[in-house]
């Protein structure tokens, strides 16, 4: 008995909000890895624009609530993704054809593309800060949870509860879809295929008649989307604050890195490494210790690290993986 | 390589927008932006050494000068005595330990021979290092916060004269400059980016939390100052009498002595860097570096080190923007860990090294001081802008109030949009590499 209260303690506080908060970073990775992969370079807008998406998307969620609109027991944010995606993806476009293309055409290095990704990143800051302001917004509605730790206590008797708020659950769900979905346009598609081409050799795609610029514009497209439902998702789980988004840039990048930066699969794997690693990292365990050694009373959390240090654990993890194994868990891109 | 006359007059320019602030404003906010400028340049200097000199992108320049401040606290408060006798030994044990686990997790690596075998004694040896460190550690730390919370709690410093700071934040940011540099450097160039964006989130984290060291959160005020307070002068009859000779106001006079008096002590320390800085460059050893930066491999090939170089230069300009670091702690007279932004500590310091000018030491402080005026300017200005653009709406619109309430964000939009247009139209900067 009190090893199954261990267990429900376990999914409760680490499972659960780990797989949630992993596949908000594998999403936000593959958008960081694809650009990288197409347009080589490591995106330091990319938070930023996980931000504008997730505003878009607020803005338009009010506007539907407004209305009246509502999808009952999931948030209407699920009905505002498409037209945020469609804003965000008229952004990035425009920032490409306005700023990117011209250091394209020149092959610039990538390190000055790096830096020009942070003039972007200061514009896009702005103007979220512009339209939005600074402050928290709440924009979650329909139900809460899938089960509360009372339905769950009461369903089986165990002393612990185990809540799932139905915002973790969607943002699996939706992860999943997302990700078999551009696992199949990748692989499947003659356009995914050509941004494959594109992306493993440049000059053989050309030769082979690929329109390069029509595969940048789609690679934006795509990353659009992706750090839209990434950043609307993240926002739905714990709240949109717009600064936030910049501090997920840190473990973004560690996922792509240690999956390897350039390859999808790579930025998943990332994802979940870096997230249950920091959860379990700053997680308190007295209470499951309790439970599996009930002789043994520790005295403090028995916390490794406090919950304030997350950074530290994926600049730890980012570390260890650039000593021993470069190029990340799947052969990425070395240079 | 000296400075020709467009560079002068575009130094002049500078000057004559902050004097145009003290005319029009009052002296007081002039110097102030004079004496912020002189720092930021100071931080720009030192950015432009790793990026200009040798190429490297660092994004870390927050967690330097951050640990540069904390410099400033470690040397000049006073120290906590009761604090010391209740766990200052327990948590210099602790760290000592700390330290020794690592040292023997890396000596076990260098020595044991490849296999199994030594991946698991390193991980036995840094767990069992990690929970005696805890062990040693956390009762120390629980003692030293609990003496005296609300004024003190934490360690304190050595006492020492606040001016020897400065070149203690340089050393404490050149040692954290190190061991990132040992990591980073020699991989891709995005890695150390994404590597020194970490280490500098992870300075702040350290700073915000470790109550023991520096108070954390609830801020170190106080610090003492290497100039007269302006009530001391205001007391002190003969400064009093002299600036009345002179038909000032002893209250503003004073505030403006104590800003002339740190301008001057920055200035110094500017142009003693930027003289190093120069000769530096013009040396045989500056022209090795900008070899290394326009074509690694040649210089590799030429006997050159390029990684022990790279690793050379990154601390060298960490350190400067650690001295940097420690200067404003020292102006502001206070250590605030919750003030430390990336986009106001890192991305508007390299705003000013592209806008100045990469690899050209003048352009860097030039950078410095314009794009400091600037970003203190730019949001009156935007305020004057978004009034007039409102002035044709109804008062009490919620567009109207929504876009007033804004004006303190077209900082980063402008900024935002100099840096591309910099980058686009004048790459080089406004003095470029010569």
């Amino acid at each position: 008995m009190d090893l199954l209260n261990a267990l429900v303690a376990l999914l409760n506080f680490v499972i659960v909000p780990a797989v949630a908060y992993g596949s908000q970073l594998a999403l936000g990775a593959l958008g960081v890895t694809l650009i990288y992969g197409i347009l080589r370079f490591s995106n330091f807008a990319h938070g930023d624009t996980m931000a504008f998406g997730a505003m878009a998307t607020i803005l338009v969620t009010w506007w539907l609530q407004g209305l009246g609109v509502s999808l009952g027991p999931l948030p209407t944010a699920l009905l505002a993704l498409p037209f945020g995606i469609a804003f965000t993806a008229l952004l990035v476009l425009v920032t490409d054809r306005l700023v990117y293309r011209f250091y394209r055409e020149q092959k610039a290095a990538p390190v000055i593309l790096v830096i020009v990704s942070m003039g972007v990143m200061f514009i896009t800051n702005g103007l979220v800060r512009f339209i939005i302001g600074v402050d928290d917004q709440q924009f979650d509605d329909g139900a809460r949870f899938l089960i509360s730790a009372r339905d769950f206590k009461e369903m089986t008797g165990l002393q612990e509860g185990l809540a799932v708020k139905s915002t973790a659950m969607l943002t699996v769900v939706v992860a999943i879809i997302v990700v078999v979905a551009l696992f199949w346009f990748l692989n499947r598609t003659r356009t995914g295929k050509s941004m494959r081409a594109f992306s493993d050799n440049e000059d053989l795609a050309l030769l082979s008649g690929i329109d390069p610029e029509r595969v940048v514009r789609i690679t934006w497209i795509i990353v659009a989307a992706l750090a839209t439902i990434a950043g609307a998702l993240y926002g739905l789980d714990k709240g949109f604050k717009p600064f936030t988004y910049f501090q997920l840039l840190l473990p973004i990048f560690a996922a792509a890195i240690v999956g390897g930066l350039g390859s999808p699969l790579g930025a998943i794997a990332g994802g979940f490494v870096i997230a249950f690693s920091e959860v379990t990292i700053t997680y308190a365990w007295k209470k499951v210790v309790g439970y599996v050694v009930p002789w043994w009373e520790p005295e403090g959390l028995v916390q490794l690290l406090s919950t304030d240090y997350k950074f530290a654990v994926s600049f730890a993890i980012l570390v260890i993986v650039l000593l021993f194994r470069p190029t990340g868990l799947f052969k990425g891109k070395s240079v | 390589m000296s400075l020709t006359s467009r560079d002068a007059l575009l130094f002049l320019g500078v000057f004559i927008l902050i004097a145009a602030t003290g005319v029009t404003q009052s002296w007081n906010v002039a110097l102030g932006i004079l004496n912020m400028g002189l720092v930021s340049a100071i931080m720009a200097l030192g950015v432009n050494m790793q990026w200009g000199y040798a190429g490297l992108f660092n994004v870390g320049i927050m967690g330097f000068v951050a640990l540069g401040g904390l410099g400033a606290v470690v040397v000049s408060m006073p120290p906590v005595n009761e604090a010391w006798a209740a766990g200052g030994l327990r948590i210099v044990g602790g760290l000592a330990l700390g330290l020794a686990t690592i040292v023997a997790a890396a000596l076990a690596w260098k020595r044991l021979p490849a296999g199994a075998l030594r991946a698991l004694v390193m991980v036995a040896i840094l767990i069992a290092g990690f929970f005696v460190f805890r062990e040693v550690f956390d009762p120390g730390v629980a003692a030293v916060e609990s003496v005296n919370p609300a004024s003190t709690g934490y360690l304190g410093g050595l006492g020492l004269p606040v001016l020897l700071a400065w070149p203690v934040g340089a050393l404490l940011a050149a040692g954290a400059a190190w061991a990132v540099g040992k990591t980073a450097l020699g991989l891709r160039s995005d890695y150390l980016a994404i590597a020194t964006l970490g280490i500098a989130e992870i300075i702040i984290a350290m700073m915000k939390n470790e109550d023991w060291l520096a108070r954390g959160v609830k801020n170190v005020i106080g610090i003492p100052r290497p100039v007269p307070y302006e009530i001391n002068l205001q007391q002190d009859p003969s400064f009093v009498e002299r600036v009345n000779a002179w038909g000032f106001d002893p209250v503003t006079a004073s505030s403006i002595m104590v800003k002339l008096l740190y301008m001057s002590l920055f200035l110094s320390v500017l142009l003693f860097l930027l003289w190093l800085a120069q000769s530096a460059l013009h040396s045989p050893w500056g022209r090795m570096m900008r070899a290394i930066r326009d074509n690694e491999v040649a210089a590799e090939a030429m006997g050159k080190d390029v990684t022990a170089r790279h690793l050379q230069v990154f601390v060298l300009g960490s350190a400067v923007c650690g001295l940097a670091g420690a200067m404003m702690a020292t102006l502001d007279g206070q250590l605030t860990p919750g003030t430390y932004q990336p986009l106001r500590f890192t991305f508007l310091i390299w705003v000013m090294v592209i806008v100045g000018g990469s690899g050209n030491n003048f352009g860097a402080v030039l950078g410095g001081l314009l794009i400091w005026y600037l970003w203190i300017m730019v949001e009156p200005f935007g305020l004057i802008l978004l009034q007039g653009v409102t002035a044709g709406m109804a008062d009490g619109s919620p567009l109207k109030a929504h876009l007033i309430d804004s004006a303190a964000h077209m900082r980063l939009l402008t900024m935002g949009i100099i840096l591309l247009l910099v980058l686009r139209f004048s790459p080089r900067g406004l003095i470029p590499e010569r």
